[in-house]
């Protein structure tokens, strides 16, 4: 065990739960073997709020995405989702995850079904809506996000951009209350991350709550409330993105954001 | 040739021309090779000294006429016994398949047994798997009177569930842990992954490896015979030992080829499809 973070705003595991936020984490802690991936990470995200992490491959971003699903289970500290502690191992984890979207990013589309079941397979298996409605709804949105003609083909049909933009209807179908973003234009071709990042501007528009980890500074600039900063596991500096991005105080910060700069 | 990607360029007729006819070479080479390989085997074994008793005593007409009869009301208790086989296969494979993927430290006694089963029951020759279950369930003397048929297709699933098993269990492995993540993270719980995303996409993976397991299957329901259970072989062994002749044995062996046949071409055609839509290729 390391130091903990020495931050005297870091909030006691007995306070009370933000009012408007929709996930609180207190003093996360994650291990793989001896590697502290995350020491003590203190965050919260607000409703309507757009959070963009940024950081170096290895601070610890997709890892603290993994723990909030739950995917990843964590060593210390607490995950609230409006204010109830999902890292109690006695909540029910399928329950809490289906209230909460992820996207990834490799889209992870199931091959072996079509557009349309893709999105409509958690309001059929999970939340018990029948397959009309669910249809019916995931028609809507994929006409929206201008799909609406692919509802029924199979996902290899799809370029890149197509497949990530129905990945994010399938996290959105069934309104979750977060939105997870993992990296959602890393795998695609420079001209088809224009099309994701649209959309994604789109639902922070529609007033989702989202929180992201991107490689794309200009993005994040331009869409995030807030911009976090995450250095070897700790959260080093965060605020409004024309604060973190034009005016780096930490050291590892300022590097970060000159390499990313070229 | 369509008049909207218009007319080849000299250069691609002449290629084409030229691909034609060496197509046409090797055809006419492949031919003619297949035909002196088949009139060699033929000439030679019909040469033999011994021809005309084998020709007597396993190829006669007559023989295979007069058998040929109970012969197929012999198969139609094979195709029977194939039938059920099959449905218990898939149910109890499916579930030594699931429990042998169970990662929950919990599960471990459960998942230890569903190992031992399979490492026990594909080493396990069929036949000796027939002799126990045959003879010695009816020795327990709580089920006395159950048919040589119903024990038979017992062997047989008890047997094939364990290589069943494997393939599926290699399939599941096959699909990749990010496809699990997904479906998890929609709130699926383990069970509904299992079945709605996993398996799905595993039976696809392994489809040419089932297949070929099953014709096989098709053919050892043949081995039921040796519990005393009347089907082909069992009725082609009747009509021999009545006739002194060999040939009902080739008929039952001939109908087994002809039952098997249908799902082997449909079992090429399907691995072909595959392999087709594999050199594709795609983003997922």
């Amino acid at each position: 065990m390391s130091a903990p973070a020495f931050r005297d705003d870091q909030p006691t595991s007995e306070s009370a739960p933000t009012p408007d936020a929709v996930l609180e984490l207190r003093g996360l802690r994650k291990s793989f073997g001896d590697q502290e991936v995350l020491r003590g990470i203190d965050l919260t995200v607000h409703t309507h709020e757009v959070i963009a992490v940024i950081g170096a491959s290895g601070s610890g971003k997709s890892t603290l995405l993994k723990t909030v699903n739950l995917l990843e289970g964590i060593d210390d500290g607490q995950i609230l989702l409006r204010g109830s502690d999902i890292s109690d191992p006695r909540v029910d984890v399928d329950a809490t995850r289906a209230r909460i979207g992820v996207v990834f990013q490799q889209f992870n589309l199931f091959p072996h079904m079509t557009v349309l079941n893709n999105v409509t397979l958690a309001s059929r298996r999970v939340h018990g809506i029948d397959r009309a409605a669910a249809e019916a709804t995931a028609q809507t949105l994929l006409d929206r996000i201008g799909l609406g003609t692919f509802a029924g083909a199979y996902p290899d049909r799809l370029s890149g951009g197509q497949q990530q933009r129905v990945a994010i209807a399938r996290a959105i179908a069934s309104d979750p209350e977060l939105l997870l973003l993992d990296e959602v234009t890393s795998a695609l071709d420079p001209q088809l991350v224009g099309e994701v990042l649209d959309l994604v501007t789109e639902l922070k528009e529609g007033g989702s709550t989202i929180l992201m980890t991107t490689h794309e500074m200009h993005f994040a600039r331009n869409v995030a409330d807030r911009i976090v900063f995450l250095h070897k596991g700790e959260v080093v500096e965060q605020g409004a993105p024309a604060e973190v991005l034009d005016a780096p105080q930490h050291p590892a910060l300022i590097e970060f954001l000159s390499r990313a700069a070229h | 040739m369509t008049a909207a990607v218009g007319a080849p360029s000299e250069l691609e007729v002449e290629r084409r021309l030229y691909r034609r006819q060496r197509g046409r070479r090797s055809l006419i080479a492949s031919i003619a090779s297949t035909v002196v390989v088949v009139a060699i085997v033929y000439f030679g074994v019909v040469n033999t000294p011994g021809w005309a008793s084998v020709q007597q005593s396993f190829f006669d007409p007559k023989t295979a006429a007069d058998s040929f009869p109970s012969i197929l009301l012999g198969l139609w208790l094979n195709v029977r016994i194939l039938f059920f086989a099959a449905i218990g296969v898939a149910v109890f494979g499916t579930l030594l398949a699931v429990v042998r993927g169970l990662q929950n430290p919990v599960f471990f006694p459960l998942r230890m047994l569903a190992t031992g089963y399979t490492d026990l029951f594909r080493g396990l020759p069929l036949i000796i798997v027939l002799y126990l279950v045959g003879f010695g369930i009816p020795g327990l003397g709580v089920f006395p009177r159950l048919p040589y048929a119903v024990l038979g297709t017992v062997a047989i699933i008890l047997t094939y569930s364990s290589y069943i098993a494997e393939v599926l269990r290699a399939g599941m492995e096959a699909v990749h842990p990010s496809q699990r993540l997904a479906a998890r993270s929609l709130g699926l719980t383990h069970a509904k992954t299992l079945r709605l995303v996993v398996l799905p996409q595993a039976l696809r993976k392994v489809t040419p490896a089932l297949m070929n397991d099953f014709v096989s299957m098709q053919k050892d329901v043949g081995l039921v015979s040796i519990l005393g259970a009347i089907d082909a072989v069992r009725s082609a062994q009747i009509a021999s030992q009545e006739t002194y002749n060999f040939t009902p044995y080739v008929v039952a062996g001939l109908l087994f080829v002809v039952i098997s046949l249908p799902l082997i071409r449909v079992t090429d055609a399907i691995a072909r499809r595959q392999q087709r839509r594999e050199q594709i290729g795609g983003a997922v």
